[in-house]
């Protein structure tokens, strides 16, 4: 029983390993750089996240990129965090989205704007993200604004939110998740993978309450460039494991080889995935190297994208 | 209790620079135990002060008086047989001791010596640190006994997010993770299926987004 | 045109600095007669009000001396005292004074020689920066309002 015309839910619905993949909008009003990057992906994922103003810089809203997307033909999914907008803004933009056939949304808290370059801002968090996802499967299935009033027209979001299994408390993750299961999520895609065992282990935990049967978890992947980019991540941003195995492989190969090492691992991470059972596609970040995403899903065997 | 710190010397010096004879109010309560404007902070800063005007050249008065408490008329009112002998005030006491102050002398200027911070508690002698936000409907019966709103960066009511580390926040390792301490709590409770009951969404109505608030208690006023 | 003979207040706890200063008087070593020594239980009984109002009343330097570190006969009181001076230090200093009219010294009770080179070193700086701005600016208002 469809809850949506969302061509994800369609693709998950058929028992397919669902793809998608991100895009970052410019900090400017620069339409063509939108273009360009979702250009790339055409074809390899069946779905184009577009970040809301990403690491607290302001960029172009997520809501505009995702229009953009829409009118290419292509499969915009609108991301929304709860830091810079009050509900009504929020409602309103669901509104506005879904009347541009914008049909899939990820509900997040969004990083702090300490990191950003406006730390001087007010932090708004009028809901937070599990709060959001009750409202929009309520404005979705009832029909019903999230004050109470009835809504004409209510958008059919396919409602997606984002889970990290390495952040800490671990032994907390598989509630936060049974929680936005609780309040209506239909997907997860979850932080990047680099801790295949650490994210299996979740994966135990995320079967073991049958919350695999009610949300389709997607795993998060990024591709190291180079070993550089390896030690950041493993220091520098938290909430993000990365083994030091990984470390090693990248630093083992000679600078102009290793972002072949890392699609490399990239690649044998999703072969891996494709067997835990649970898993039900890739969310695939390729921060500033969407070129590359056609040939990681090539060689993952996860082409041609099912038509459905 | 309310927390503040001292405003810059410039800043004070700038307000005070047009007057001769100024009187310097301390607060025996909030601003005494977080030490920013308690009776030793007011003879301190008088101290300064004088030193400061006189090395210009321009001498100072500053008569020193510590109120209990600056936010209740009737230790306001018992400033009325000094008011006259002092040109302008400045308060130690927190923004509530201040606009006390100014409501009841409205030809005297008044000016803040502090910035009034947070609603906070002592972790230990020197340390203080925020942990209301006066939200008006209080979540700690069902939080155990940790506030999100005041000690969560993002005020998240299903907590954490994604960058809690180590049990801090990843704001700053400084700031412990809100919704790690209600978990260790809930756990140490044997509560933790607490955890799961979603919490809905705030009606701000209750805190500032309401609007200034008031009590009004009938059996009183 | 007088010449500047400073006035130091020495805060000197009982058990060392005071007894240093006294040792430094049976020894006969000589330190300048500016630095006049006030016996205290403690350093740490020396709060920051008690510098301020030495300054404020026209001393042009102030010492605050304390047991060697870990010799303080009531356990902290050298400790809490060194951060009231950096306090005071900063509180000079954001009002346009020299932080460097305070500060901290330690010392054991034989240290006669010690004290004595401490005075008069804490006094040649203080000569250096001249008196108390406090003074200079009472003394120069009274000449005028005589002129």
């Amino acid at each position: 029983m469809m809850k949506t015309e969302s061509i994800l839910e369609k693709i998950l619905a058929a028992g397919h390993l669902a793809v998608t993949s991100e895009c970052g909008p410019p900090r400017g009003a620069l339409p063509d750089k939108v273009r360009e990057k979702a250009e790339m992906l055409r074809g390899s994922v069946d779905g184009i996240n577009v970040t809301d103003n990403q690491t607290a810089m302001v960029r172009m809203s997520s809501l505009a990129a995702c229009i953009i997307i829409r009118q290419m033909g292509l499969n915009p999914i609108l991301q929304m965090v709860s830091r810079d907008r009050n509900r009504l803004a929020m409602q309103s933009d669901i509104i506005g989205a879904y009347s541009f056939g914008i049909d899939t949304m990820l509900c997040l808290s969004g990083d702090h704007p300490r990191f950003g370059d406006h730390p001087m801002a007010a932090n708004v968090h009028d809901i937070d993200s599990v709060q959001m996802l009750d409202m929009v499967r309520t404005m979705r299935d009832e029909g019903r604004f999230q004050g109470g009033e009835k809504l004409d027209g209510p958008p059919k979001m396919f409602i997606g939110a984002a889970a990290n299994p390495f952040a800490d408390p671990f032994e907390l993750r598989v509630a936060r998740l049974a929680k936005k299961v609780n309040a209506g999520v239909d997907f997860i895609q979850t932080q990047c993978i680099y801790n295949l065992d650490k994210f299996e282990l979740w994966m135990q935990g995320v079967r073991d309450r049958g919350l695999d049967e009610k949300v389709a978890i997607m795993a998060g992947i990024t591709p190291m460039k180079s070993v550089g980019m390896a030690r950041y991540m493993k220091n520098k941003v938290p909430g993000m494991d990365v083994p030091d195995e990984i470390i090693k492989r990248m630093a083992g190969v000679p600078k102009e080889k290793q972002a072949e090492e890392g699609i490399k691992i990239c690649v044998e991470s999703i072969q891996r995935l494709k067997e835990v059972k649970g898993v039900r596609g890739f969310h695939i970040m390729a921060i500033e190297w969407e070129q590359k995403v056609p040939e990681i899903m090539e060689r993952a065997g996860l082409l041609p994208r099912p038509q459905v | 209790m309310i927390t503040a710190e001292r405003k810059p010397m410039e800043e004070l010096i700038a307000y005070l620079r047009p007057f001769r004879r100024i009187l310097l109010l301390g607060c025996n309560e909030c601003v005494t135990v977080c030490a920013a404007g308690g009776r030793k902070e007011v003879g301190l800063l008088s101290s300064a002060l004088q030193m400061r005007f006189a090395k210009e050249g321009k001498p100072i008065e500053i008569e020193e008086i510590t109120l209990e408490r600056q936010c209740d008329p009737e230790y306001v009112e018992e400033l009325v047989s000094r008011i006259d002998q002092a040109d302008a005030v400045m308060s130690m006491a927190c923004g509530c001791g201040i606009q006390e102050v100014a409501r009841r002398f409205q030809d005297k200027p008044v000016f803040p010596a502090v910035n009034t911070t947070f609603m906070g508690a002592s972790e230990r002698q020197g340390v203080w640190a925020e942990r209301c936000q006066g939200c008006g409907n209080c979540v700690l019966g069902v939080t155990a006994g940790v506030c999100p709103i005041a000690r969560c960066s993002k005020q998240l009511l299903n907590g954490p997010c994604g960058g809690s580390t180590k049990g801090k926040c990843e704001v700053d390792p400084d700031i412990d993770c809100a919704w790690q301490l209600i978990w260790d709590r809930l756990k140490a409770l044997g509560m933790t299926e607490q955890y799961e009951e979603n919490i809905p969404a705030k009606d701000w109505r209750t805190g500032r987004g309401g609007g200034p608030r008031k009590i009004v208690r009938e059996d009183l006023a | 045109m007088d010449k500047f003979e400073p006035v130091i207040v020495a805060f000197c706890c009982h058990y060392c600095a005071y007894t240093a200063a006294d040792m430094a008087g049976t020894q006969r070593v000589q330190y300048p007669p500016s630095v006049k020594v006030i016996r205290v239980p403690c350093a740490g009984k020396v709060d920051a009000i008690h510098i301020m109002k030495a300054l404020e009343k026209g001393a042009d330097g102030v010492m605050v001396g304390g047991c060697l570190e870990g010799d303080c006969h009531f356990r902290e009181g050298n400790t809490r005292a060194a951060k009231r001076v950096d306090y005071v230090r900063k509180l000079l200093d954001d009002i346009g004074f020299e932080g460097e009219r305070v500060e901290m010294f330690t010392a054991s009770a034989g240290m006669g020689e010690r004290f004595g080179q401490i005075a008069t070193e804490f006094t040649e700086k203080i000569l250096l920066l001249g008196p108390n701005p406090v003074k200079t600016a009472t003394s120069e208002a009274a000449q005028r309002a005589a002129s």
